[in-house]
């Protein structure tokens, strides 16, 4: 236990800084896997794969002389195809079924992708280099990459428009109603069918965005996706699902946390205290869950 | 029915069963001798597993075409088995079997990685079979007692002592202040370890001992502290990640510290990935190519990777280079030896004393080679953003003096 957090007021500001615009980032991922858990009612453990993949766009655009940045335009577009294209191979025949179902398949989805990724990319470690500066705040005791901050305003840009395209778009509405009652809405004329193959093209265009950033605010690789699956699967736990405003918050909440675990357990309990938060969390909604029951008996 | 076609699939795989293993190499075939190997040639540790393929290919070839290994007058030529372990410890162990008990190898070389030797090593151990590694150096390797396994390489411990030490001299004798962040992984924390040793040796003090877990690509809470602290030194060893994410965030985060000494530089190409962001990092090095060792088959190191850039396309890192003196290594002893007996050879691996182009061989009792120091080098970049890495210390082979303390960010 270190408490050096609490003894430099200013650290503190720097953790929760960095924890907010990291969490924004997060809430970017766990929005997408939010929108298809409420939709189509699938817990997608390919989640942190799409982020990786993504992120390869951006480092093949980086690799290639154009700046990293773009990415975060060309990567979801390119990954909306390719989450369509997965939902006509696989979801669709899942997304009727049992949550466990969908799960395992998704499951051999991600293992699928890393090892296809491993092999295509190769297994180094790599990064785009923005070549953005840094700000400094408070006479230079806080410091923030602007790459950071960049990842923060272009997350939170999609975030925005992505709600009012749901709000105000045929589509939008059409996934909205099939969110409510799936077959209420396909009596009405939806076509359930695009819906969720497009509510699955949109969360891995968000995955795309996501992994564009993280190419250019941390680093990639083939197997590590896992921790950002985790991390969106936990801000949706906590938020619930179709509560935008709810992942936005949690989404921050766990960043905060994050960094504060780093300076007060130690860096090696990140991780784990992550996970830890989330088996509390569960333990805790379980138990609010069975005293509503009794409470019904 | 049923019962009858159970029956006759069981027959054909014994049958089949049978038949391979009656094909199955023995330890020499003819003139050859056959080495096996389980090596990463998928899976994450890929990229490491093809340099150091390619390093023991390297070495066959020439070897071969040098004559080959002479054992009671007669001539030999190497050849080796691979398996592709996935970059996975149980799946390696699976393969030592196979490449043992059923391909009858009796000299094996050794896969990528501290983690795959340490999945493979017990089980040479149990058949006897002699194996020459030179990608596992963790520590642990070398307290297990293990009789047949030989490492060319200087243990994980050794990496950064030399950079401790370099900066307790150029404090002018008097200890330093560290700040350190390992992953945790044996390698990782072998090198911990040893900067454990040399602090208290030295009477150097640690003041930030962070632990950087596998999955995390996010350093910024340790550089944070680094900024608060300022210590004199910062270790940072996490394989590629580790260093590919350190010099990122040090470079955004505008960090000052005098010494930054890490390890994996070479396999993160870091001057390549990030340029002038990446000058003035010390890097911990089992081989350079400036050194002047020497052998008969490879020259020195600066022949060596002319011919390897020749033959592969690309600079050859450590690894591959250790990999080759593996071969030569496993030549002089079979020669000494004069014969194929396992433990005859065996023996006379416990007895190399030689050089190769790649630095001194000879072994401790554990296993270890001894004889070969580790260098650093430091990145280095022209003003025109041309960085190159040159060797530092120890002084003896050094090409280039070395920067210190590092300028700050402000004057760069």
């Amino acid at each position: 236990m270190d408490f050096m957090v609490f003894q430099y007021p200013m650290i503190s500001v720097q953790a929760c800084l960095d924890g907010i615009l990291l969490g924004i980032l997060f809430a970017l991922i766990a929005y997408g896997m939010a929108l298809q858990w409420g939709v189509m009612n699938i817990i997608n453990i390919a989640q942190g794969d799409l982020v990786i993949l993504g992120g390869y766009i951006a480092y093949f655009m980086y690799l290639y002389g154009i700046h990293p940045a773009w990415g975060v335009i060309v990567a979801p577009i390119i990954m909306y195809f390719v989450g369509v294209g997965l939902y006509k191979l696989v979801i669709n025949k899942v997304v009727d079924r049992d949550l466990f179902i969908s799960i395992l398949a998704t499951f051999g989805i991600s293992i699928l992708f890393m090892q296809l990724m491993n092999f295509a990319f190769g297994a180094d470690v790599v990064l785009a280099n923005s070549g953005y500066g840094t700000t400094f705040l408070f006479d230079s005791a806080v410091v923030l990459p602007n790459s950071k901050i960049f990842s923060a305003f272009i997350s939170i840009l999609f975030a925005i428009c992505l709600v009012i395209y749901m709000k105000k778009s045929k589509l939008g509405r059409a996934i909205r109603a099939t969110a409510q009652n799936a077959r209420a809405a396909k009596i009405l004329g939806v076509d359930t069918e695009k819906v969720y193959a497009a509510t699955f093209g949109i969360n891995a265009a968000l995955c795309g965005v996501a992994g564009a950033l993280i190419s250019i605010t941390f680093t990639i690789h083939p197997y590590m996706g896992l921790p950002y699956t985790i991390r969106s699967f936990m801000i949706v736990i906590v938020a619930g699902l179709g509560n935008l405003p709810g992942v936005a918050l949690s989404g921050m909440g766990l960043g905060v946390f994050e960094e504060f675990a780093d300076y007060i357990l130690g860096t090696e309990f990140r991780i784990g205290a992550v996970f830890l938060l989330l088996v509390l969390i569960l333990v805790y909604r379980r138990f609010k869950l069975s005293r509503k029951r009794e409470y019904l008996k | 029915m049923k019962i009858n076609k159970i029956i006759l699939s069981f027959i054909s795989a014994i049958a089949i069963l049978l038949s391979t293993s009656v094909t199955s190499f023995a330890k020499v075939v003819g003139d050859k001798i056959i080495l096996g190997s389980a090596i990463s040639l998928t899976g994450k540790y890929s990229s490491n597993g093809v340099h150091t393929q390619n390093g023991y290919n390297m070495a066959v070839d020439r070897i071969n075409s040098m004559g080959g290994v002479k054992v009671g007058g007669k001539t030999y030529k190497f050849e080796i088995i691979y398996y592709d372990d996935e970059s996975n410890p149980k799946r390696a162990a699976q393969l030592a079997e196979r490449l043992i008990s059923q391909d009858g190898v009796e000299f094996m070389l050794g896969p990528y990685s501290s983690g795959l030797t340490k999945a493979i090593a017990p089980v040479t151990e149990k058949y006897g079979v002699p194996m020459v590694e030179a990608n596992g150096a963790s520590r642990s390797l070398f307290t297990k007692g293990y009789k047949y396994l030989f490492a060319v390489l200087a243990p994980a411990n050794l990496y950064l002592d030399v950079a401790i030490e370099t900066a307790v001299e150029l404090n002018g004798g008097k200890g330093v202040r560290i700040a350190q962040a390992f992953e945790q992984d044996a390698f990782s924390q072998d090198v911990r370890l040893g900067i454990l040793d040399a602090a208290k040796r030295t009477g150097s003090e640690i003041i930030i001992d962070d632990k950087l877990p596998k999955e995390l690509n996010d350093m910024a809470a340790t550089l944070v502290k680094v900024k608060q602290m300022k210590p004199d030194v910062l270790v940072v060893s996490g394989h590629t990640k580790g260093a590919l994410t350190a010099v990122r965030q040090i470079a955004e985060m505008k960090v000052d510290v005098p010494m930054l000494a890490m390890t994996h530089c070479d396999a993160a190409k870091l001057s390549k990935q990030h340029g002038k962001n990446s000058q003035y990092a010390l890097c911990a090095s089992q081989w350079h190519k400036t050194l002047t060792y020497k052998d008969d088959f490879f020259k020195d190191g600066m022949t060596y990777a002319a011919d390897f850039t020749k033959e592969f396309g690309y600079d050859p890192p450590y690894q591959a280079a250790e990999s080759s003196a593996a071969l030569l290594v496993f030549k002089d002893a079979f020669e000494r030896a004069n014969s194929f007996d396992q433990k005859k050879v065996r023996d006379a691996l416990a007895a190399t004393n030689m050089q190769t182009f790649y630095g001194n061989i000879k072994f401790a009792p554990g296993g270890q080679n001894v004889d070969k120091p580790m260098v650093l080098f430091q990145v280095m970049c022209d003003s025109a953003g041309k960085c190159e890495n040159k060797v530092v210390a120890p002084l003896k082979w050094a090409s280039a003096k070395l920067i210190h303390p590092v300028p700050k960010w402000s004057e760069r």
